[in-house]
This record gives structure tokens, C-alpha cells and sequence, in this order.
């Protein structure tokens, strides 16, 4: 048997078995089995990318059984093996590995840690399906399951409002991106008359120019294909217009956002993208418009970001722009750059979430980044894995030597600009002031974290925890808070911050790993190789040399803007502390704007929610209950009724009446019968 | 001459007025019980009457029958009023509503 099946299929044993026999196996065994399951996962999976590495291993796909068979409409369980798959294979099983073992001491006091451990397992199952899949309907399958996983895992926390809203929210939004990708499967079906991933890409150059009828209008065939499926893409890669779920994503448990929200499930997009790229090629304004909707994901992002105080919510649209940059790479042809940051952002940003979880533990569950300060010396472990982190988030490294996000990011922002294309240059320049943004957010977070003074006394988590009021309310990780914009008085509160259980620091401590080393060590498998992607996408070699040759100012650009970044971030927040509220107060509108996420909910409440709401409180009191219930269930009751007071009446109780209807009866019997008997 | 015609339409009147008994009368179970045997004596003399217009004698048994069959209803039924009268202290029909669920 070949071991991708049981990297598939482990994850969804191990969570059945966790879910729905967790009460009677009890909460380690179920840890142990889940748990278990993805380092198998991981340990199988390493060895078939480093196969592709080495270029020992082809392309292969693994039948497990057939599926649809209906008309020409065939679908089967399929799992498809290349160096694309071992990339994703790679970054789900070895991410989701760490995330399950940091969650045993992230989660240890939750009561229903099976539940959670089943949903992750659950999810890393999905996601196993949706990076193997051979055809667009195991692709979608695995699409949904990854969007139920998430829901699931969003709304952990059930008995919290907010933790369910943002649960609503990620799914419906996502169900928009899900309409745009089912209508470009439709449409995919339609055109190349088969959902086989390898024969639509072998197609896919034949249908290049022709045009279809869409709408009323006559488009091209590929635009709007490809279009359909990006629609699809954005939805789940949280791209602009879509993207307002993923900070809100943020409700659910720590382990989760580094999981689902960061490192695997938010890259289908762009795995998708990749997996199409023959087919995108085809397109020149599809790939435009993927590259204007990554760069200004990343633009956006990257600026609501640099106001935000939860710690969370930086990361969250830390990740929504650095998957812009992917999405733009993508765009501009770089589809080895947007899978190597992909690959390298894993590990980078998983490691930043789970090192924000470790904060946010010691911490007492303050997410508030305006109540930490000084932390460097109270959990120097999580602060050393952090500033890892954030070194390879920001791209640091000189002479092609660097942390991760020095490797992927330069690679983006370089291909962006040898592109030649107009919006290639666009991009490129976004791309730069993202980084530098990128940079400033990222140093806000860590000086805001670790550096000064503690402030965390007047924080009301930490209050309750100094006091010995132990509720352990898991649920009191909180969103937005409502704090001034002010920075509280310094001051611990009597309160000293934890390091966390070596349950949690070995995975960060292994993600950091990756995030120090994953750059250097695959860049020219990923970035150079069109032998080690052997056809899996569509590896733009030109490009790949072009980038080499862009002048010198735009190989140091992401350095110097890292730079610039990093020196307002020390002004801002160590040398100088009052620039920033100073900043804040020259430019009110601005930083309004910005901390509001650009009244992206706000147009959306205005748009849709309300439109839709008023349009269901119609449906509801003037639809259903007005005519439905009135003339169908509540009318057919009230006749009833009435039917029944008229019958009451005829049930008197006295004899001579029974008797009476018994003779009339009789009489009526009596007549039917004689002239029935005469016919 | 007194042929059948006669002996039907004195049973008819005899039956309605028994009917008639039951529905109208809302005094006393035991005028109920009397309508009755009115009702079953219109139809024995119905039965007499065919059996001598046919000469045929069934007719004339199946009187006997009827007679014997009504004074062991009409025995019954006092039985039960006299055990309703001690229960309700009443035998008045529109009292005896119990049967109005």
C-alpha cells in the first residue's frame, strides 16, 4: 500500500474515533490517537517530498474507489501524488502535528478536549483530500470539509455569542467564494467535458481564445473560467472583499488560527491556483486580476494591520497580506515563489500564532497587546521563538542568507518586477510598501509584547488571575476590546507571567526551526527547479531567469523597506513612546479609517446584512406567518375548531338525541338500501 | 272488510306514536321504556298480519318470540332504572345526560 493512504486516511480514523468514542476512551487516549495519527502522517510524508527533492519520485496517483459514474460525469477517489501535493503534504501534516501537540498543553483545562481534537484531525483529513485530489469534485470535497472544520473549530467555544457569530460569518462568507468556484467546476464540466485535474490542464491551451456566452454577453472561455474558480479562491484565502471573516475567524481556540487560519486551510486558494496554473496562463486578464486582488490584499491588510491592539488580529491580517503576496505571485507567473512562500509562511506564521498563544497563556488569556510590556524576561523562551518569527516575517537576511521570509518575499517582490508587466510593477511596488508595513506591524507587535514596561496591572484578566479568582474560564479570550487608545499605566499588579508547559514550547520551538532554516535550505528547489516541480505547475522558467537580472535596487528594496519599518517601530513604541499617540492624533482620520479596517463590516452590515435581514424579517412575518401559517397550519386549526363547536353541540348526552341520529340513520339506510335495491 | 292495509297502517301509527314517544317525552325514562314496547308490538302485529295474510305460521312464532324477547327487556330496563333512581335520586330524561362526553 502506498503511504499517501495513510497519510490521508489516519487523520479521519483517528477522529471518529476521537469524536464519537471519546467518552468512553477517555480524554489522553484520544489526544494519543489523534495526536499519534499526524506525526505518522508527518513521518511518512517528509520522505516523499525529499523523493521529489532528490528527484527520485514521479507523479502518481493512487485509486481508492470509484465514486460518481453518471452519463460522461465520472468522478472517482483518487489520490494524486507530485511535488506540488509533497509541498502541501509536507506543510499540513508537519504543521498540524505541532498544532496537535501544542494544544495538549494549550487545552489542558477545557473539558471537551476530545471534540477539539477530533475537529483538528477532522480538518487535517479535509485538508489531506483537498491537496491529493485528482479531480475538481474531491478538490471541492475536500474545499467543504476544510470550511466545515473551520466552522466547527471557529464555534469551539458554543456558549460564547461572539465565538458563534464569527463561526455565521466565516461560513457564509465562504459559501460566496464556494458559489464561484461551484460555478466554475460547472462551467469547467461544460467546456472540457471531464473534472480530471490532468485533462482539463492538458485542455486547457487548446480552448485558449475561445469565447462563451455568459450572462448575455459573449467572454472569453478561459477569463471566465478561471475568474469563477479565483472567486472560489479569494473566498477561502480571506482576499480583499472576502476577507472579513478571517480576523473574526479569530474567536476560536489559539491552536486553531496557527492551524487553520494561518498555515494550511487559508493557502487552498493558492494551492488551487497553482494546481490551475496551466489553466490560469491561459488567461492574461485572469492572471491581472489575481495579481491586482493579491496586491491589494496585501496593501490592505498590511495597513489595518498596523493598528490593531488584539495580538491576534495583527497576526490574522498578517496573514491575509502575506497571502496577497502569494496570490500576486502567482498572478505575475512566480507560481514556485507563491507555493515557497506558502511553504515558508507556514511555518513562520504558525510559529507566530503559536508563540502569540503562549503569550496569551502566560498571560491569562489578555490578548490585548496595550497590557503586555517587559515580557522578554518573564517567558524568554516564547520571546526567542518570537523574534524568530518576526525576523523571518520581515525578511531578514543579507546575501542570500536569511531567515524563511527573506527567501520567499524577495523571490515574490523580485519576480513581481522582472515580470516586465504593468501590473507586475504595480504589484511590486504594493508589494514593498506592504513589506514595510509588514515590518512596522510586526516590531509594533514585539516591542509592544516584550519590550518597556509591564503594564499589565490594570488589565482585568490579570486582575481576576492576581487575586486568586480562578474561574479558568477557557472563554475568556476576548476580541475587541474597548480600552482607550491610550496605554494603560505601567505596573504587574502583583501578577507574574508563566513560561507554558514544554508541551507548547517544543512545537514553537520546532516551528521556529523552519521558519530559521526553510528559506535557504529549499529556495533553489522552489524558486529554480523546474526539474524538482517536473510539471506539477506551470514552472515559468524565463521568469525564474529574469529574476535574477532586476537592477540591484530592487534585490535590496524588501531589506531597506524592512528597515525603515523597523526604525519607525523603535521610535514609535521604545525611543519614543509619545509619537505614536502623537501620530494618532495629527492623523485622526486616518488612523480611524485604518483601525476600523477600512469600514470593510460597516459597507457590508450597509449592504448585505441588513438588506438581507430586512428581506428575511418580510419573508418571516409577511411570508410565513401572514400566509403561510395563517391560511395553511394555523387556518386548517382554527376551522377545526370551529368545526368542532358545531359538533360539540350535536353531543348533547341525552339518549332521545342518540337515538334520534340512530333512526335517521336507520331511515338513510333503510332508503339507500331499497333504492339501491331497485336499481 | 278489514284487510292487511289496515293492519299495517294501525302498526305504522303505532310505531311512529312509539317513536314519537322516545324523542318527545322528556320526563321519565320509564315512558321510554313503555314507547318501546309500543315500537315492538307495532311489529308483531305486523308480523301477525303477514303471517295470516301468507298462512304461513313463522310469522305467528316469531310474535312469541318478540313478546317473550321485550318482557325480558322490559324487565332488564326497570332493573336498571331502579338502580339509576337510587344512584341519581332522579329518573327525569333530561337528567340523564351523562352520556355528553
Amino acid at each position: 500500500m502506498h503511504p499517501i493512504l495513510f497519510i490521508v486516511f489516519l487523520p479521519l480514523v483517528a477522529a471518529i474515533v476521537a469524536g464519537l468514542f471519546g467518552r468512553w476512551i477517555g480524554q489522553t487516549p484520544a489526544k494519543v490517537v489523534t495526536t499519534g495519527s499526524l506525526f505518522i502522517g508527518a513521518a511518512l510524508s517528509w520522505p516523499i517530498f525529499v523523493g521529489y527533492l532528490t528527484g527520485a519520485s514521479h507523479e502518481q496517483v493512487v485509486q481508492v474507489m470509484s465514486w460518481i459514474n453518471s452519463g460522461n460525469l465520472h468522478a472517482s477517489w483518487e489520490l494524486r501524488v507530485d511535488a506540488l501535493t509533497a509541498v502541501m503534504l509536507v506543510v499540513v501534516t508537519t504543521v498540524s502535528s505541532l498544532v496537535h501537540l501544542y494544544s495538549w498543553g494549550y487545552m489542558a483545562e477545557d473539558p471537551s478536549q476530545p471534540r477539539f481534537f477530533a475537529y483538528l484531525s477532522l480538518f487535517s483529513f479535509a485538508m489531506l483530500m483537498l491537496v491529493t485530489a485528482n479531480n475538481l469534485v474531491q478538490m471541492f470535497f475536500g474545499w467543504e470539509g476544510v470550511g466545515l472544520a473551520s466552522y466547527l473549530l471557529i464555534g469551539f467555544w458554543y456558549h460564547k455569542p461572539s465565538a458563534n457569530a464569527a463561526a455565521l460569518k466565516a461560513f457564509v462568507v465562504n459559501r460566496v467564494g464556494d458559489f464561484g468556484f461551484s460555478l466554475g467546476i460547472f462551467g469547467t464540466f461544460w467546456v472540457f467535458g471531464t473534472l480530471s485535474i490532468p485533462a482539463i490542464l492538458a485542455a486547457a491551451p487548446s480552448m485558449a481564445g475561445s469565447t462563451i456566452g455568459f450572462a448575455g454577453m459573449h467572454i472569453d472561455t478561459m477569463t471566465l473560467l478561471c475568474l469563477l474558480l479565483f472567486v472560489g479562491a479569494m473566498g477561502k484565502s480571506a482576499q480583499l472583499g472576502l476577507h472579513t471573516w478571517l480576523p473574526d475567524a479569530m474567536e476560536g481556540p489559539t491552536p486553531v488560527s496557527a492551524l487553520i487560519h494561518a498555515a494550511t486551510m487559508v493557502t487552498a486558494g493558492v494551492f488551487m491556483v497553482c494546481r490551475l496554473s496551466p489553466m490560469f496562463e491561459t488567461s492574461a486578464t485572469a492572471t491581472m486580476v489575481v495579481t491586482f486582488v493579491g496586491a491589494a490584499t496585501a496593501f490592505f491588510a498590511a495597513t489595518v494591520g498596523t493598528a490593531q491592539n488584539d495580538i491576534k488580529r495583527v497576526i490574522a491580517y498578517s496573514t491575509c497580506s502575506q497571502l496577497g503576496y502569494m496570490f500576486f505571485a502567482a498572478g505575475v507567473g512566480a507560481y514556485g515563489a507563491a507555493m515557497f512562500h506558502l511553504f515558508t509562511h507556514a511555518f513562520f506564521k504558525a510559529l507566530l500564532f503559536l508563540g502569540a498563544g503562549s503569550v496569551i497563556h502566560a498571560m491569562h488569556h489578555e490578548q490585548d497587546m496595550r497590557f503586555y510590556g517587559g515580557l522578554r524576561k518573564e517567558i524568554p523562551v516564547t520571546f526567542w521563538v518570537m523574534l524568530i518569527g518576526t525576523l523571518a516575517i520581515t525578511g531578514v537576511g543579507i546575501a542570500g542568507v536569511g531567515f524563511a521570509g527573506y527567501h520567499s518575499k524577495d523571490a515574490i517582490l523580485e519576480s513581481a518586477y522582472a515580470s516586465g508587466s504593468v501590473h507586475g510593477v504595480i504589484a511590486f511596488w504594493a508589494g514593498a510598501i506592504a513589506a514595510l508595513l509588514t515590518s512596522f506591524y510586526s516590531w509594533r507587535l514585539m516591542f509592544l509584547t516584550f519590550w518597556g514596561k509591564p503594564r499589565w496591572g490594570a488589565s482585568e484578566h490579570i486582575q481576576h488571575a492576581a487575586h486568586g479568582d480562578h474561574a479558568d474560564h477557557p472563554d475568556a479570550e476576548h476580541g475587541d476590546s474597548s480600552h482607550e487608545d491610550d496605554l494603560p499605566p505601567e505596573g504587574t499588579g502583583g501578577y507574574h507571567p508563566h513560561e507554558s508547559p514544554l508541551t507548547m514550547l517544543v512545537p514553537i520551538c520546532l516551528l521556529a526551526l523552519g521558519a530559521l532554516a526553510a528559506g535557504f535550505t529549499f529556495s533553489h528547489f522552489f524558486l529554480q527547479s523546474p526539474e524538482f516541480w517536473n510539471g506539477s505547475i506551470a514552472f515559468n522558467e524565463h521568469l525564474a531567469h529574469a529574476t535574477h537580472e532586476v537592477p540591484i535596487w530592487v534585490k535590496y528594496s524588501a531589506t531597506i523597506v524592512m528597515l525603515i519599518g523597523l526604525a519607525i517601530a523603535y521610535n514609535n513604541y521604545i525611543r519614543n513612546p509619545q509619537d505614536a499617540a502623537g501620530f494618532v492624533k495629527q492623523f485622526g482620520g486616518i488612523y480611524r479609517f485604518v483601525k476600523n479596517k477600512w469600514y470593510f463590516d460597516e459597507l457590508y452590515d450597509f449592504l448585505f446584512v441588513r438588506p438581507a435581514l430586512w428581506f428575511g424579517r418580510l419573508f418571516w412575518k409577511r411570508g410565513d406567518e401572514g400566509t403561510i401559517d395563517r391560511f395553511g397550519p394555523h387556518g386548517a386549526a382554527y376551522a377545526v375548531g370551529v368545526g368542532n363547536k358545531i359538533t360539540a353541540r350535536l353531543q348533547s348526552g341525552y339518549l332521545y338525541s342518540y337515538a334520534l341520529v340512530m333512526l335517521l340513520g336507520l331511515i338513510g339506510a333503510a332508503s339507500w338500501a331499497i333504492w339501491w335495491a331497485q336499481k | 272488510m278489514i284487510t292487511l292495509a289496515h293492519f299495517l297502517t294501525v302498526a305504522a301509527i303505532l310505531f311512529v306514536l312509539g317513536v314519537l314517544g322516545i324523542f318527545l317525552n322528556r320526563r321519565n325514562v320509564i315512558l321510554i321504556l313503555m314507547a318501546i314496547e309500543l315500537i315492538l308490538l307495532a311489529v308483531n302485529i305486523n308480523l301477525v298480519a303477514f303471517s295470516a295474510y301468507l298462512g304461513d305460521l313463522v310469522g305467528q312464532v316469531m310474535a312469541m318470540f318478540v313478546l317473550t324477547v321485550a318482557a325480558a327487556e322490559a324487565a332488564i330496563g326497570l332493573a336498571i332504572l331502579v338502580i339509576f333512581f337510587r344512584r341519581r335520586g332522579s329518573i327525569a330524561v333530561d337528567d340523564v345526560n351523562r352520556m355528553h362526553g
